[in-house]
């Protein structure tokens, strides 16, 4: 035919080709395997489930290996597979209370029960390349002390000690014992409620989020952050079988919590109290849960009677926009063609133009 | 859970003791009955006015006829509140909806998604089921209401989208109030109900946009 | 809890082990209804609640989806954009249908009974046994000037659409004209301001009384809307400023069609330039006919350099035609 983009198939099967040959790379180099991203890019992978929203460790390795690495398409690769599960029904919701905890930090008390655990962290490594996992040999198997003692079965979260004294707001459901939302079932609706904020903010991308939350750090909508805390670790989840009528545990995931505590003045309902912002993600995401903890406090402007001003307490704008899966894929279609709509541009420019020369020229004259 | 699988999964909540071995099967390939059926569905509501035919086999439970059934169970599921007339709100009807839909069924008209009307002369008036909401007007009931006839009766002319100039309609056992309650309906455009008239395998669409002649 | 299983994982992106047309049964159910509803108020968008398609967003999933609900296996479908069946984009969604759900695909116009197409209105008449799904990238007719969901659905509860109107008239005002060449807002029933999607407003009038059933799907904002066939569909305008069309002084280099919206294809870097038929259909057809344009000599040139510098090994053409059977 007669136009460059008119591809066809074979131009898309060759494409593909292509593809597959660069993600392979160099066949010299030995290719990676599953267990290999899973164990060693954790990280990667523990990202990729939580806005992927699926927790597979195994189904994230290979989409993150397919991807090339891309961890927003990888990231759609889960979610377009999520779709097709089957639903069984609904866990009880987890409780973080019974963590079995392996990173513990409170930035608002120096010490409190169950302690500051610093568990894995980057937080205090000397961020110098590291040129001893360069070497050909490895790292053979670093391994850490144990310590002495245990840590607590369980460890008491801080919100809920500053809850014995009443200086911090409860944390109630919506007063309904309607079910959940879903946005991934129905669409989100406005004014947007805390669970489909909370969801639309675990699914959201870690980018965008901690610009955000960021934001609001700098006066975009200043809101007093502490981090009461973040915690780290696995914790059990439970199902009720129908035939059952009582919870059975089904298993266990890794998850990262954090519990912003929020200064706040009080409003003609409510005394001055501390607030809360929340972030949970699964896995070891600690900069995601932070930031979407900043930005969940923030969205709760309308219900805490603040001002809304800033991008970060704008639901519409936050929600509509925090996908990476809906924004990658609507920034990238512009490569689509768009011929058809860049002709009508043309014409009409061509006709505006015109306009504009007849009327240059009777003013000229 | 697994035993009692229904096709609107494990959610669907129906009344302890359903009788398996007394229910009348639902469609016999799910996936490809439902498409075929959704269409005629489809042309139905999109030509409002015109008679479509279901072909398919279709055992119909008592005291439904086969249009009226096969519409249901292919829209019908866990997320549709169903309300049942006096007539058909049966036992058995009720376990056979609950099990191949896994629909709620409700009490209060008012409340369903769908409304299954057998007895069209004792049916509740059409501004007792949900009309959808200003901002929202798809959050509206849409009802199946069976009757005797949809060639024999009284001749009523519609116009409205889907409807080339205009077209005859001759539904029999429509209560006396029926399209005078239509023109109201039609009226609060675009708030409003929708319905499906049924007799056999016979199936008529009419959507809120329709007009009917004084 | 989805199952871990290394067996399993194989599956994503293989097509086989999908349900029919790839949704399952109970998202093809909320589908559905929400397609009624539609039909049911036309040109109001229904919110659904829109899944992750195999493909990305902004690349036709609402379309897909509207079509995956509606498609058979005794449908045909012809899949275009920008009027064309064998743009990429278009090759890779009837390669989707033919693989989840085994439906014969066309390129014929009269052929088909389900024609997803994104930014055109097919040039040959449509009858009343076929269904049009177009692919919406923005549904919302008004987003452009007011970006709140919420404000927008209430202008569109109210038929509030003064802000529409002014900033059509400030066209008026400012440029003499107006500078709305695709995307033209048009009235529904005369009750819904409703957004046509990208389609040169060229298309615009094709839709009013059309006499097959039209469907929007669009996937990332996650509404459905619907024209049911024989409704008035009018393109907003002003009694001293009525709508009109594009019109070409030059006709298609390639049949000759006289009335069809054109492509500008340039020829080289010295302002050579032709029009073609961007229906890829119609103009194949008609050229079969034996209806000729008036290519001049050095264009025709320029262009057999170009395709020959461009052409496939195994011929592109040839590829998207055998394509349907695979």
């Amino acid at each position: 035919m007669y136009v460059a983009v008119k591809g066809g198939e074979q131009a898309i099967l060759n494409s593909h080709k292509l593809v597959a040959e660069e993600r392979r790379g160099d066949a010299a180099v030995p290719e990676l395997t599953l267990n290999q991203i899973k164990e060693q890019m954790q990280l990667a992978v523990d990202r990729v489930m939580t806005e992927g929203s699926l927790y597979d460790r195994d189904l994230a390795a290979l989409a993150i290996k397919q991807a090339q690495g891309d961890l927003v398409e990888a990231i759609f690769l889960l979610r377009a597979y999520r779709t097709t599960l089957t639903r069984f029904g609904e866990t009880q919701p987890i409780d973080t209370a019974q963590m079995a905890v392996r990173r513990r930090v409170s930035a608002a008390y120096k010490d409190l029960p169950g302690g500051q655990i610093l568990g894995p962290s980057y937080d205090y490594t000397h961020r110098l390349l590291d040129f001893a996992l360069a070497a050909e040999e490895g790292v053979g198997e670093p391994e850490a002390a144990v310590a002495d003692e245990a840590v607590d079965d369980s460890i008491p979260r801080v919100t809920d000690i500053l809850n014995h004294e009443g200086l911090i707001e409860e944390e109630l459901a919506f007063g309904d014992d309607g079910p959940v939302a879903d946005l991934t079932r129905e669409p989100m609706a406005f004014p947007a409620e805390r669970d489909m904020r909370l969801q639309n903010l675990a699914r959201g991308d870690e980018g965008f989020l901690l610009a955000l939350g960021y934001s609001t750090q700098r006066g975009f909508g200043r809101n007093h952050p502490f981090a009461g805390e973040i915690r780290l670790g696995e914790v059990a989840v439970e199902f009720v079988p129908e035939e059952l009528g009582f919870p059975i545990e089904i298993g266990e995931v890794t998850v990262t919590e954090c519990q912003m505590i929020n200064q706040f003045a009080g409003s003609a309902e409510r005394p001055p109290q501390f607030t809360r912002g929340y972030g949970l993600a699964f896995g070891h995401c600690e900069r995601k849960t932070m930031a979407m903890a900043l930005v969940d406090r923030a969205l709760r402007a309308r219900e805490l009677d603040e001002s809304i001003e800033y991008p970060a307490q704008d639901e519409e704008f936050v929600l509509y926009h925090s996908d990476n899966v809906e924004a990658s894929g609507f920034v990238q279609h512009l490569k689509l063609p768009h011929y058809v709509d860049f002709q009508s541009e043309l014409q009409l420019i061509r006709s505006l133009r015109r306009r504009h020369d007849e009327d240059h020229r009777e003013a000229a004259e | 859970m697994a035993m009692l699988s229904s096709p609107g999964g494990p959610a669907g909540i129906g009344p302890a003791g359903i009788d398996i071995a007394d229910l009348k099967p639902g469609l016999g390939d799910p996936v490809h009955d439902s498409q075929g059926i959704f269409r005629i569905l489809l042309e139905a509501m999109a030509r409002p006015g015109k008679v479509m035919q279901f072909e398919g086999g279709l055992d119909a439970p008592t005291p439904l006829d086969v249009a009226t059934t096969a519409a249901l169970l292919t829209l019908c599921d866990q997320d549709t509140p169903l309300w049942i007339d006096w007539i058909a709100d049966t036992p058995p009807l009720r376990g056979y909806f609950s099990f191949h839909c896994g629909c709620p069924l409700v009490e209060r008209s008012q409340e369903a998604a769908f409304a299954l009307v057998s007895d069209a002369e004792n049916m509740p008036r059409l501004a007792l089921f949900a009309q959808g909401v200003d901002q929202y007007p798809d959050r509206s009931a849409s009802l199946v209401i069976q009757l005797s006839s949809l060639v024999e009766g009284p001749a009523t002319v519609l116009r409205g989208p889907g409807i080339r100039d205009q077209t005859v309609l001759k539904a029999a056992g429509l209560p006396d109030w029926f399209w005078n309650d239509w023109r109201l309906n039609a009226g609060q455009f675009p708030l409003g109900v929708d319905v499906f008239l049924t007799a056999g395998r016979s199936i008529v669409g009419l959507p809120r946009t329709v007009v009917v002649e004084a | 809890m989805p199952q871990t299983d290394n067996q399993t994982a194989a599956a994503p992106g293989a097509g086989e082990g999908y349900n029919f047309a790839y949704l399952d049964e109970q998202t093809k159910r909320m589908i559905r209804r929400c397609i009624l509803k539609a039909v049911a108020v036309p040109g109001y968008q229904v919110p659904f609640g829109g899944r992750e398609m195999p493909l990305p967003y902004g690349w036709g999933t609402g379309g897909m989806q509207v079509t995956a609900s509606i498609i058979g296996l005794d449908d045909t479908l012809k899949v275009i954009d920008q009027g064309a069946d064998d743009t990429t984009n278009a090759v890779n969604i009837r390669r989707f249908f033919a693989r989840t759900a085994q439906v014969g695909t066309t390129e014929v116009t009269e052929e088909a009974s389900i024609i997803q197409t994104r930014h055109r209105v097919p040039e040959d008449p449509m009858t009343e046994d076929q269904i049009l799904v177009y692919q919406v990238p923005q549904p919302e007719p008004l987003r452009t000037l007011e970006p709140r969901e919420i404000e927008c659905r209430k202008m569109h509860a109210y038929k509030e659409y003064g802000l529409m109107q002014v900033s059509l008239y400030e066209d008026i005002a400012r440029f003499g004209e107006i500078a709305t060449s695709y995307s033209y807002p048009v009235m529904v029933n005369e009750r819904y301001l409703m957004s046509p999607t990208p389609i040169p407003k060229f298309d615009n009038p094709k839709m009013d009384d059309f006499p097959a059933l039209q469907l929007f799907g669009a996937g990332r904002e996650k509404r459905i809307y619907a024209i049911p066939p024989y409704t008035k569909v009018k393109s907003l305008d002003f009694d001293d400023h009525p709508f009109r069309v594009q019109q070409w002084e030059e006709d298609c280099a390639l049949c000759g069609a006289e009335e069809t919206f054109l492509d500008e294809v340039i020829l080289d870097d010295s302002g050579g330039k032709m029009y073609v038929c961007s229906d890829s259909h119609f103009c194949g057809r008609r050229r079969a006919e034996g209806h000729v344009g008036q290519l001049p000599d050095t264009a025709a040139a320029a262009y057999a350099a170009a395709v020959g510098a461009q052409e496939a090994p195994d011929g592109d053409a040839a590829q998207a035609q055998g394509e349907g059977e695979t």
